[in-house]
């Protein structure tokens, strides 16, 4: 992983031309479905560039869209190194912000120095410990990892569900349930006047730090040993038994944090719907960046983006935002078909 | 528990287990050639809004399974285009064909948003009373009484046929089966047509004969419980049928506790297929895993 500016511009350079290919591509085809359909593609498009790029606030709005994608394809990334699989990023995102919630409500009296450290721990616990269970059965040799993170994913959101129903449920909301609203102390911080909160930071650090600790430490070697040919590491004497454990929760542990984020920075309450797919797309955006963490910060930007014309033809076309997802997954689908055979993940 | 209730699971859990099943002979014959498709959750919607679609257009229920059946097929074309032409990585294939089919069934259905249709139409079984206990318990939509045969003809399909001696050599060892003369990527085209209309017609299933109304991801999450559940069988369309019934009876169980007002929340109800689908696979363990087709999830290249 290159670390100086220089070789990272580079890389992103190179990166930047195929990417600019895939998308245009991806785009026709999306237009041509968008236009079946009676809609008007080109205006979507156009409107999205003005929203995004026309004022500081459609871009901001861009950058704090992107904060749960960095977070969450990192949770994809690490594991992936070894060789794991973790599709589980949404599950442990709600799991995050659960716990986060729990102690938002249960230390309310306490200051923001205090409080806040501590919900940004009970966060990464809550989304650790939901990976670590997939983890777990992979290493008792029970249950792959990758449709125990699956259905997990469906079991975490009931989970918050339950709670904003049951017991959080606040005495103010009727109509949509959700939790009593967290107090200031609880809130993590705004920038620029904008939604830009300290989960950027919380993001770029994970980032920084999952790039030197790859590069640059023991752990990351022999993370990479794993990846590179498990049984030649057994016999080196790696326990990949617990390496396996630790990277699941510290995968899930980062997108516990995103979870956090979007519980104290966007919100301010535990509500139904913490997240609209931020998990799954941040496993396609760390498998589409090959796990690099600068290739990460340019899928994230574009993901970003693309699910940003999603919320511009719900709103100016009346076409359901989901629909969105036919643009990712034919950009998919065109990386896919030019990629040779069996690389990460 | 009462015998009304009884009655009630025992039915729901047929409804339910029944599109559960059509998905999961769908996957498994894909997995006997050796292809796994995480994708089968992008089907069964794309299929639940396609035959929903198809149904409200033209008023004919059966016409609806026809349009599911075949954008079933068009769909994992694409997926088998990419897999076995392409050799693309399958899981990541498999999640971006469930993204594809999120957006591509909320592009189809959304004009469809609270049509009235009628379903299915349920057909009795002859010579029972109407409204008498056999007659509730008898009395389904076509594809229920079908869905059992479906297995059967899976199984006969897959070990007592040329053709499913071709794929289960292609899902155990591609190389032996060009050797044997045997296109094995051919083969594979073949299973994911199949596998693609199975799964197209079990999102039918749940659109046309189970909620009567289209809902974005109205699914929820039933396409990874059927690819548990191929697991569960041990890739046996035999044993898929229990599997599908038990997990039907699971959401059966839950719809009718539900009705009758339990003092449960629904959301912890509502876990209850995903817990128990984790739950057999831990119990089944690992050693279930020696039942997989050898070769499941890479691709041939080729050996020319």
């Amino acid at each position: 992983m290159p670390l100086d500016a220089t070789a990272l511009l580079q890389c992103a350079s190179i990166r930047a031309k195929a990417v600019a290919l895939v998308a245009s591509v991806a785009l026709v085809v999306f237009a041509a479905l968008l236009a079946a359909a009676g809609k008007d593609p080109l205006k979507a498009y156009a409107d999205t560039l003005t929203y995004v790029f026309g004022n500081a606030y459609g871009f901001s709005e861009l950058l704090v869209r992107m904060i749960p994608l960095l977070l969450t394809a990192v949770a994809a990334a690490l594991p992936a190194r070894i060789g794991l699989i973790n599709v589980g990023a949404e599950g442990q995102l709600y799991m995050g912000a659960w716990l986060t919630t729990a102690g938002a409500l249960a230390f309310s009296d306490q200051p923001a120095f205090v409080l806040l450290p501590l919900l940004t721990l009970l966060g990464f616990i809550g989304g650790g410990l939901w990976a670590l269970i997939a983890g777990v059965l992979r290493t008792l040799r029970l249950v792959n990892e990758t449709i125990s993170t699956l259905l997990l994913n469906y079991v975490a959101p009931l989970i918050v569900s339950y709670f904003i129903f049951g017991p959080w449920r606040s005495s103010e909301s009727s109509a949509y349930p959700e939790s009593p609203a967290f107090v200031d102390a609880a809130r993590l911080p705004t920038f620029f006047q904008s939604h830009i909160h300290l989960g950027l930071v919380f993001a770029l650090t994970a980032l920084i730090i999952y790039s030197l600790a790859m590069a640059r430490t023991r752990f990351g070697l022999e993370m990479r040993a794993i990846g590179g040919n498990a049984e030649a590491a057994r016999r080196l004497g790696i326990p990949i038994v617990r390496y396996m454990l630790i990277a699941m929760f510290i995968g899930g542990g980062v997108a516990g944090l995103a979870g956090m984020a979007e519980v104290t920075a966007i919100q301010g309450r535990l509500v139904a719907e913490v997240s609209p797919g931020y998990g799954f797309i941040g496993f396609l955006v760390s498998w589409l960046a090959g796990t690099s963490a600068s290739g990460i910060v340019i899928m994230s930007f574009l993901f970003a983006l693309i699910s940003s014309v999603g919320d511009i033809l719900q709103i100016t076309q009346g076409v359901p935002s989901a629909v969105v997802n036919i643009l990712m997954a034919v950009i998919l689908f065109v990386v896919l078909g030019r990629k040779p055979t069996g690389s990460t993940a | 528990m009462n015998f009304a209730l009884a009655v009630g699971v025992v039915a729901g859990s047929i409804l339910s287990g029944t599109s559960l099943l059509y998905a999961t002979l769908g996957e498994l014959v894909g997995e006997r050639a050796g292809i796994v498709n995480l994708g089968l959750e992008g089907l069964m919607l794309i299929g639940a809004a396609s035959g929903f679609a198809a149904t409200a257009l033209t008023g004919s229920p059966y016409l609806g399974i026809a349009a599911a059946a075949a954008a079933g097929v068009s769909v994992n074309l694409i997926f088998a285009y990419l897999v076995v032409t392409r050799h693309a990585n399958q899981l990541a294939t498999g999640l971006a064909l469930m993204f594809f089919g999120i957006g591509l069934s909320a592009l189809i259905g959304r004009p469809f948003v609270g049509a009235l249709i009628t379903g299915l139409p349920r057909l009795a079984v002859p010579g029972l009373e109407p409204g008498s206990v056999g007659a509730r318990l008898l009395s389904y939509d076509v594809l229920v009484y079908l869905a059992v045969p479906a297995a059967l003809a899976t199984w006969w399909l897959i070990f007592r046929t040329r053709w499913g001696l071709g794929l289960r050599t292609v899902g155990e060892n591609p190389a032996a089966a060009f050797a044997a003369g045997l296109r094995p990527q051919s083969l594979q085209y073949q299973a994911l047509m199949f596998a693609g209309a199975f799964g197209g017609i079990a999102g039918a299933h749940m659109s046309l004969a189970l909620t009567l109304t289209w809902d974005e991801g109205m699914t929820a999450g039933r396409g990874f419980i059927a690819i548990a559940l191929v697991i569960f069988a041990k890739w046996n369309p035999l044993l898929a049928v229990v599997g599908a019934l038990l997990f039907g009876g699971a959401e059966g169980l839950q719809l009718q506790l539900q009705a009758a007002g339990a003092d449960v929340s629904p959301f912890i109800m509502n876990m209850t297929p995903y817990l128990l689908t984790l739950l057999v696979l831990i119990l089944w363990g690992w050693r279930r895993q020696f039942a997989a087709p050898a070769m499941l999830g890479r691709s041939f290249v080729g050996v020319e």
